[in-house]
C-alpha cells in the first residue's frame, strides 16, 4: 500500500491577528491556531488519494506541544498515524533547521509520496518543502493545484502565474500543496472519537532523530533575525462625507489638482 | 564558515528569470537594486541568465546595469524545471562564490532558491521588500512582512555565503537605461544537465492574457466585498476604461469566485505601485494594504467610516460606491468631451 507524509503546521490565523493601536505590537492573544491552509489542502489531497486507491496517511509536525491539537484535527479528518516533531533543542529554527530536522524525521519513516504545503500564513516563505525535498534527495514539485496517482508517478498541474504546467514525476517525491485545490473535509464526529481515544499522536524529540547538532534549531539556522517592527503608517490624508453629487465634484477636483485629468 | 571564507566570497549576483526567452520585469529590478548593493561593496554586480538560445536577451540585462553577464545555455534549460536549473546555479556559485544571490520572488525564484540554498548550506529570506547594506559588517540587511503583512522583520546571514534573497516582484525600481552598454558575456559550460531531469512536462497550458498585468497598471479601480455582487465589477470596469487603467481587486472577492487570481493585490496576491489607485469598497484589511500603500494616490471609497482603508487613502469618500461610481465615471466621460 502507498504511503503519504503529509506535513503540517499549526498557526495563529493571522486573518484574525489585530495591532494594538498603541504600542504598535501584535496583539497574539485570543488568536485562533488552526491548521495552516495550504497544509490542509495537501492533508485533504492525501485523503482524497487515500479514499480512491487505498493509503497510509501520516502527519507529521514539527512544533511546540500544544501542536498536538492540529494533529488531533488531522487525524480526525481521516490521517492514520500522527507524528509530533518536539524538543526545545529545536526551537528557534529557521527554515533551513526546520527543513533539516523534518528530513530527519521523514528518513525514518516509509514513503512514496510526501505533501507539504506550499507556504505557512504566518511566515510566507514557502521554502520549507522544496529544502525538505532537497536534504532528502527527493524531486519536487511545487504550486500543486490538482495531484493524480498514475502507476507509480504523480501527475500534477503546477501553477505559474500565467500558465500552467502538468508534470510527471515518478514517486517518491515531493509536492507543495496550493490551497485552491479543494476543500478540506470536516472532521467527523466518530473522526473526532477516534482522535482522541483510539490513535495515539507519536512524540519523537531530539534522541530519536540522527541529525548533527549543527543542523537544527537556532544553532543550525543561517539566518537570524535581526529585527522586528511595524510598519511606520504614512501619514493620513483628507476623508470627508459628502452626498453623492458632493463626493463626486471632490473626486474631480482632486485628481485635476494632481493633474490626472 | 569561517571569517577568512566568507572573505572568499565577492560580488552581487541576479538570477535572472526568462520564461519563452522573454526576460521577466523583476530581474530587471533586481538588476538595478543589485548594482546599488554592489557600490555600497565596491563590488560589481553580475547577471546569470539559464536558457536554451538566450544570448539574444544580454543585451537589455546590460542597459539594466549588469556589469558581467554568465550564461548557461542549454536545450535542458528552455523551460523551467526544478532540478535542472538547480544544479545549473548552484554549480555557478561554486565556481564564482559571490557574496550576494538575488532571485525574484516568483512562482519559479520562490521553488528554485530554496532548493539551492538547501544544497549550498546556506541562508534564504523570501519576499524581501528592502535590501540594504549593513555599513559596519558590511552584511545584507533583508527585510520582509511577516505574520501576513501585520510586522516587518529584518533577517541576516552572517556566517554563511552567499547571503540569498527572493525579492518581491514590483518593489525595486528599474533604473534608467544605459544605452550601448557593453559588458562581458561569460558562457558557462556545465556538461550533463539532461541527466538532471527528474520531472517530465507532459503539457504546458497559457492562460489567455485579456487584461493588462496589474503591476504594470498605471491607474488601478480596485474592488473588494463592498462592491455586492460580481456584476457590479462593471462600475469598475466603466470607470477603468475611461481613466485608461485596468481592474484589481481585494482577496475576499477572488475566493468568493468573483475575479480571477492575476487581479488580486495584497500579501497572497501581486504588489502593486500604481500612479492612482481607487479602492471601491476594500475594507483595508493589513494583508491588502501591504500590496498597494507604495502608489502614488490613493483613493478610497468605503460605505465604513471606520475602514482602515482610509488610514492609507489620501482622499477618502464615506459614501455608497454603487452610487458614486456610476456619476463619477459619467462625469469623467463628459471632461474628457470636452
Amino acid at each position: 500500500m502507498m504511503n503519504i507524509i503529509v506535513c503540517i503546521k499549526q498557526v495563529p490565523d493571522t486573518n484574525e491577528v489585530k495591532l494594538d493601536p498603541v504600542t504598535g505590537t501584535l496583539i497574539r492573544e485570543g488568536v485562533p491556531s488552526i491548521i495552516n491552509p495550504d497544509d490542509k489542502a495537501g492533508l485533504e489531497a492525501a485523503l482524497h488519494i487515500k479514499d480512491e486507491y487505498g493509503a497510509k496517511v501520516t502527519v507529521i509536525s514539527m512544533g511546540p506541544q500544544q501542536a498536538d491539537l492540529a494533529l488531533r484535527e488531522a487525524l480526525a479528518m481521516g490521517a492514520d498515524e500522527a507524528i509530533l516533531v518536539t524538543d526545545r533543542a529545536f526551537g528557534g529554527a529557521d527554515t533551513w533547521a526546520t527543513s533539516s530536522t523534518l528530513a530527519a524525521a521523514i528518513k525514518k519513516m516509509d514513503y512514496d509520496l510526501i505533501i507539504t504545503g506550499r507556504q505557512a500564513i504566518d511566515g510566507d516563505t514557502a521554502q520549507v518543502g522544496p529544502q525538505i525535498a532537497e536534504h532528502l534527495g527527493l524531486a519536487n514539485i511545487s504550486y500543486a493545484e490538482d495531484i493524480k496517482i498514475e502507476g507509480d508517478s504523480v501527475l500534477v498541474r503546477r501553477q505559474y502565474e500565467d500558465r500552467y504546467h502538468m508534470l510527471k514525476a515518478k514517486m517518491p517525491c515531493l509536492i507543495t500543496a496550493l490551497s485552491e485545490m479543494n476543500k478540506p473535509r470536516y472532521m467527523t464526529p466518530g473522526g473526532i472519537f477516534d482522535a482522541y481515544r483510539n490513535k495515539e499522536v507519536t512524540i519523537w524529540t531530539r534522541t530519536d532523530l540522527e541529525v548533527a547538532d549543527g543542523n537544527i534549531g537556532l544553532k543550525g539556522s543561517p539566518t537570524r533575525v535581526y529585527k522586528s517592527f511595524t510598519k511606520a503608517v504614512k501619514g493620513k490624508g483628507t476623508v470627508v462625507a459628502l452626498d453623492t453629487q458632493e463626493s463626486v465634484d471632490f473626486l474631480i477636483e482632486k485628481l485635476q489638482e494632481k493633474f490626472i485629468l | 564558515m569561517t571569517k577568512l571564507s566568507i572573505h572568499e566570497y565577492k560580488g552581487v549576483f541576479v538570477f535572472v528569470q526568462q520564461i519563452d526567452n522573454k526576460v521577466t520585469s523583476v530581474s530587471y529590478e533586481l538588476i538595478s537594486k543589485g548594482k546599488e548593493l554592489a557600490k555600497e561593496l565596491e563590488t560589481s554586480v553580475t547577471a546569470v541568465l539559464l536558457g536554451f538560445k538566450v544570448d539574444g536577451l544580454c543585451q537589455n540585462l546590460a542597459k539594466y546595469g549588469a556589469d558581467k553577464i554568465i550564461v548557461v545555455d542549454d536545450a535542458s534549460l528552455e523551460t523551467y524545471m526544478t532540478e535542472p536549473y538547480t544544479h545549473a546555479i548552484s554549480e555557478v556559485i561554486k565556481a564564482h562564490k559571490p557574496e550576494i544571490v538575488l532571485f525574484g520572488a516568483t512562482a519559479i525564484g520562490r521553488d528554485l532558491a530554496p532548493r539551492v540554498s538547501a544544497r549550498l548550506h546556506t541562508g534564504l529570506t523570501a519576499d524581501c521588500t528592502k535590501l540594504e547594506i549593513d555599513p559596519e559588517t558590511k552584511n545584507l540587511m533583508m527585510t520582509r512582512p511577516a505574520f501576513g503583512g501585520n510586522i516587518m522583520a529584518t533577517i541576516l546571514c552572517p556566517e554563511h555565503r552567499p547571503q540569498m534573497a527572493t525579492v518581491r516582484p514590483g518593489v525595486m525600481q528599474k533604473s534608467e537605461l544605459i544605452e550601448d552598454a557593453k559588458v562581458p558575456v561569460e558562457q558557462f559550460k556545465l556538461d550533463d544537465i539532461a541527466a538532471h531531469k527528474n520531472v517530465e512536462i507532459m503539457e504546458i497550458i497559457k492562460k489567455t492574457a485579456g487584461k493588462m498585468d496589474i503591476m504594470d497598471a498605471k491607474i488601478l479601480i480596485s474592488g473588494g466585498r463592498g462592491m455586492g455582487c460580481p456584476e457590479n465589477f462593471k462600475l469598475l470596469e466603466d470607470l477603468a476604461h475611461e481613466l485608461g487603467g485596468t481592474i484589481s481587486s481585494s482577496r475576499a472577492c477572488v475566493d468568493a469566485g468573483w475575479v480571477e487570481k492575476d487581479r488580486q493585490v495584497g500579501q497572497t496576491g501581486k504588489t502593486v505601485r500604481p500612479n492612482l489607485y481607487i479602492a471601491c469598497g476594500i475594507s483595508g484589511a493589513i494583508q491588502h494594504v501591504a500590496g498597494m500603500e507604495e502608489s502614488e494616490i490613493i483613493i478610497a471609497i468605503n460605505k465604513d467610516p471606520g475602514a482602515p482603508i482610509f488610514e492609507v487613502a489620501d482622499y477618502g469618500i464615506v459614501g455608497d460606491v454603487t452610487k458614486i461610481l456610476p456619476l463619477f465615471t459619467e462625469q469623467i466621460k463628459k471632461l474628457i468631451a470636452q
